[in-house]
């Protein structure tokens, strides 16, 4: 709770043991509430929650042991060099770089070159993979990720999903947050959260699978008028712009589409393609997003 | 054990890679010290004085001679009757005058007793304190003088008498004044800070997340500045001493050990506030406000605490830098023992388990 906000509502959830999870939500959406809740630095107002068997509100210097947090913000020691960082947080939770080298190899080899330079004057990605070094250097069970892509170059935010994959394989158990909606096919099963409720939670694939209406990528030679004319056309259900295409969707699943063909001509729309598409991790979230809202008007 | 040796480790590299840290914890302290020592230790030159000689023999004749012939005084008037002494001080130039009782010289000479009166004008008390210590030096000097070359040993009494501020106890206030201040910057200040920081860089997350205990992290926080307002005060002590001549009569580990505990208090003042700030910035704003003002203004460093009104003269009972600069001004000044401020010790020691029992319990194990 922020003052009278509800970051969270009546969330209930449960992740496997092994299992590469992701929060998928917009900024807002409650994700980091939630990290705090399971890492045992929030109380939730009601409701129950356990990690690894330990009760976050009761058997908090357990659970304190065996996760690895890594929180939303950088938030190592700027005026400490990257070997500083790790070792003092190897020493706080008892072992030593040295006992854990392996486990963190994959993470650290890529910063070790620059170990003596202040964290501080890291670049975004390397910041990130050194908090995630220092995350995992006492062999948690659990690592909690939030957001640790934000604000990540495209490349280093590849490198980070491949190391969370070499971290998977080694039996840890790995919750994630990401505003990226590309980055939840790269999730064991990710949950879709807004407005701090969970609209659906499920395997990526099983969830497009749930959208149920078919979905067109429309393009034409002034996309911007194509998004408009399509907004007002009387059979939309969905129409945004993604990329250089306009994702469209009818309200009737057997709608003919020759009668927007047609109309699209009538205003005058040049080069115009029209191919039903896959739907993606976003399609279902605007998709739900909608029905949210619709409900909630209701 | 190791965790807390790391820390305190992490906690030295930060001091020692801010600049700013290690300004205020050494530049600073020494800077203010040297600037009110000059400040209040300045030489006197041609002060302004009257002369009331109610005697007018040889003797007086020669002490003011003797007292003139110093680059101290100017001889602005001499007086002729004790109610002149009043108006000349109103007037504001005149900054002492010296009354000679009347049959001075015969008085020394063969009752071997004879009374001078210092009057001074201690609306600026530092002044009004040297003028008396030159008057009396030399006074004493021509006595000495006297006694050689008479073979006689002549006592002359010199009555001092402070005007408009009589309650004016020491010029010695300022090296145990600055050091309340100093040990409250270094202390509460720079703990409070340093923790605030923690929370507001977000590294109190990670840090809350660890197997770390609060005890950890709060004597993690105290230690390294625990030593350095060590180092600070023992400089402070040293050059007070050797530098300005502040004597230290009393005994010296009495004063090192009162000062570890005003240390210590002052450090869990700074975790106090470091529990209810969650910026640098409010943490700073709270000890400034909080701590550092009522030091300089109500701890009687520079306000005597007896000349102030009875509402801040009670508040001043709760504020330690009071207790502290009493002691220690005893136990430099006076030369006073153990079992002469035990009684001001016991409420430090008494401040110090309730504001540590007050910080550990206010300290969050999780995040607000």
């Amino acid at each position: 709770m922020y003052g009278e906000v509800r970051a969270l509502d009546n969330v209930s959830f449960e992740i496997s043991e092994g299992e590469l999870f992701g929060f998928i939500g917009p900024d807002g959406a409650g994700k980091s509430s939630l990290f705090r809740i399971l890492t045992s630095l929030l109380l939730a107002t009601s409701g129950k929650a356990t990690l690894c068997g330990f009760d976050t509100e009761k058997d908090f210097k357990n659970i304190r042991n065996i996760t690895g947090y890594m929180p939303g913000r950088f938030s190592l020691y700027s005026d400490l060099s990257v070997e500083e960082n790790l070792e003092f947080f190897a020493t706080v939770f008892g072992t030593s770089i040295k006992e854990n080298y392996d486990l963190i190899h994959d993470v650290y080899c890529q910063i070790e070159p620059f170990k003596t330079r202040l964290a501080g004057k890291l670049s975004g990605g390397m910041k990130q993979k050194l908090a995630l070094s220092c995350a995992l250097i006492h062999k948690p069970r659990v690592l909690i990720l939030d957001e640790p892509t934000t604000g990540v170059d495209a490349v280093s935010r590849k490198e980070f999903w491949e190391l969370l994959k070499g971290l998977k394989s080694k039996g840890i158990t790995i919750i994630v947050s990401t505003p990226y909606m590309d980055e939840a096919q790269l999730c064991d099963r990710v949950a879709l959260i807004q407005h701090g409720k969970i609209l659906a939670i499920d395997k990526p694939s099983e969830i497009t699978k749930s959208y149920e209406r078919q979905l067109f990528g429309i393009s034409s030679e002034n996309i911007h008028k194509l998004l408009v004319d399509l907004r007002v056309y009387p059979g939309v259900l969905h129409a945004y712009a993604f990329g250089q295409t306009i994702h469209y969707t009818g309200k009737d699943t057997t709608e003919n589409l020759d009668n927007l063909w047609s109309y699209l001509k009538e205003c005058g729309h040049a080069r115009l393609e029209i191919n039903p598409i896959e739907p993606g991790i976003e399609d279902v979230f605007i998709d739900l997003m909608q029905n949210e809202k619709l409900s909630v008007e209701q | 054990m190791k965790r807390f040796r790391a820390f305190v480790v992490k906690e030295f590299r930060h001091m020692l890679r801010d600049p700013r840290t290690m300004l205020i914890l050494f530049a600073i302290p020494v800077i203010q010290l040297l600037l009110f020592g000059y400040v209040i230790s300045t030489e006197i030159k041609n002060a302004h004085i009257a002369i009331l000689d109610n005697s007018n023999d040889e003797i007086t004749q020669k002490i003011t001679n003797k007292l003139l012939a110093s680059d101290y005084f100017i001889l602005d008037s001499r007086l002729s009757s004790i109610k002149e002494v009043e108006p000349a001080f109103k007037k504001g130039i005149i900054k002492e005058v010296i009354v000679f009782e009347e049959g001075f010289g015969r008085k020394l000479l063969q009752e071997n007793k004879a009374s001078m009166q210092i009057l001074t004008d201690a609306s600026d008390p530092n002044l009004a304190n040297l003028l008396d210590i030159y008057t009396r030096s030399i006074v004493s000097a021509y006595q000495q003088e006297l006694s050689k070359s008479t073979l006689k040993s002549g006592l002359i009494n010199v009555e001092f008498r402070m005007f408009y501020n009589e309650e004016l106890k020491s010029a010695f206030l300022f090296v145990p004044g600055t050091m309340a201040l100093i040990l409250m910057l270094i202390s509460a200040l720079m703990t409070s800070v340093s923790i605030a920081r923690e929370k507001e860089l977000g590294t109190m997350e990670v840090l809350l997340v660890s197997p770390l205990r609060p005890i950890q992290i709060i004597l993690g926080k105290v230690v390294p500045y625990m030593t350095l307002a060590f180092v600070d005060m023992m400089a402070i002590i040293l050059i007070g001493h050797f530098v300005f001549g502040v004597p230290i009569r009393g005994s010296s580990f009495l004063l090192i050990g009162t000062g570890t505990l005003f240390i210590m208090l002052a450090l869990t003042l700074g975790i106090l506030i470091s529990t209810v700030s969650k910026t640098q910035q409010v943490a700073m704003l709270i000890s400034m406000v909080g701590l550092m003002l009522p030091t300089i203004l109500l701890s009687g460093f520079i306000f005597p605490i007896e000349n102030m009104p009875k509402v801040l003269q009670a508040f001043s009972f709760v504020l330690p830098p009071r207790w502290f600069l009493n002691t220690i001004k005893d136990i430099m000044l006076k030369g006073a023992g153990f079992f002469d401020i035990w009684p001001n010790l016991l409420v430090m020691v008494g401040m110090l388990i309730f504001f540590i029992t007050l910080s550990v319990k206010k300290f969050k194990i999780r995040l607000e």
